[in-house]
């Protein structure tokens, strides 16, 4: 049995997941929360679930740096794709201001139009 | 310290581990692109529906659990397997397959409700009305339940030959390779439902 690690407790892991899950389910239900405290919650509590699957299932923990590396490329690469696509999304989170936009843009393309 | 075969890959105990992470890399690319996506798509959108008035959290709080547990009976079969079991490891890998497959019936389920259902979600249309929604939602739950179906697949296969004698104490590398795509798709799960389930629209 050599090249094997000691067993991490796989119970308690699956105990935490289930709870963490249970804790998701309730603060989805908190509707009271404002989107962005009960958004943060939300993403905070998956990725809390996602290292604790990605370390102990999936051994990450006991394994070398390396192939840790290897783990983390696409979360930077999927960072860097995120920073990309914020320029298009500023100002079209609201309904009213996405309408202001769109009312200005109109107003913009209007005077070449009747300067023709 | 871990200790490394000789002649054997120098970042983990084995080139096939290797070759599973580094396709399991650039699969997560793929979904954070389709997760990126969809979250541009729906910022963007002036009418995306609320996906937490749409679609069912409880069923999918079930399919997550699910997930998880079959995410224990995958690390319970290879602990198995490493203690020299392998009619315990094929009782269990049958028992994470089967958690796949019940998944799969589960999603099926659920896509027929929300297809047919009272907001008639299609892949470009929802309620009758031109919509993102169904593309994106059918896209990356798709794309993850093929993973799932893969999966399954790729569990019996296996067993398959466990029966046939390839795995042992000191032979288990290939059930360890198994058991990463599994949790692979436990974890995508995870972010799939918290990004396309939970989060609601603002108010």
């Amino acid at each position: 049995m050599s090249g094997t690690h000691q067993e991490p407790n796989y119970m308690a892991v699956f105990y935490s997941l289930a709870v963490l899950t249970a804790v998701e389910i309730g603060v989805a239900y908190a509707r009271f929360l404002p989107l962005l405290i009960m958004g943060a919650m939300l993403i905070i509590l998956a990725l809390s679930k996602a290292v604790l699957v990605g370390m102990y299932f999936m051994h990450l923990k006991f394994e070398k740096r390396t192939l840790g590396i290897i783990a983390m490329t696409p979360l930077i690469l999927c960072t860097l794709l995120i920073l990309a696509l914020l320029p298009d999304l500023t100002g079209t989170k609201r309904k009213s201001q996405t309408t202001a936009v769109a009312q200005a843009a109109q107003e913009e393309a209007a005077p070449p139009a009747e300067a023709q | 310290m871990h200790a490394v075969e000789p002649a054997e890959s120098p970042l983990t105990a084995s080139w096939g581990k290797l070759g599973m992470w580094v396709f399991l890399a650039g699969d997560a690319m793929t979904f954070g692109s389709l997760l990126a996506g969809y979250g541009a798509l729906r910022a963007g959108s002036l009418d995306w529906p609320d996906p937490t008035k749409v679609l069912g959290i409880q069923l999918t709080a079930f399919m997550t659990f699910l997930l998880i547990c079959s995410s224990v009976t995958m690390v319970k079969g290879l602990s198995a397997i490493k203690h020299g079991n392998p009619k315990r490891m094929r009782t269990y890998l049958l028992l994470t397959a089967l958690g796949g497959a019940i998944f799969l019936g589960l999603q099926a389920y659920e896509w027929t409700h929300l297809i047919t259902g009272e907001h008639q979600v299609h892949f470009t249309t929802f309620g009758g009305q031109k919509s993102l929604f169904g593309a994106t939602f059918f896209a990356i739950t798709g794309f993850h339940g093929a993973h799932v179906t893969g999966g399954v697949i790729y569990l019996i296969t296996v067993v398959l030959l466990s029966l046939r004698g390839k795995y042992s104490a000191d032979n288990f590398n290939g059930v360890e390779i198994v058991g990463l795509y599994w949790h692979f798709v436990d974890l995508i799960w995870i972010l799939v439902f918290t990004f396309i389930y939970l989060i609601p629209n603002p108010s």
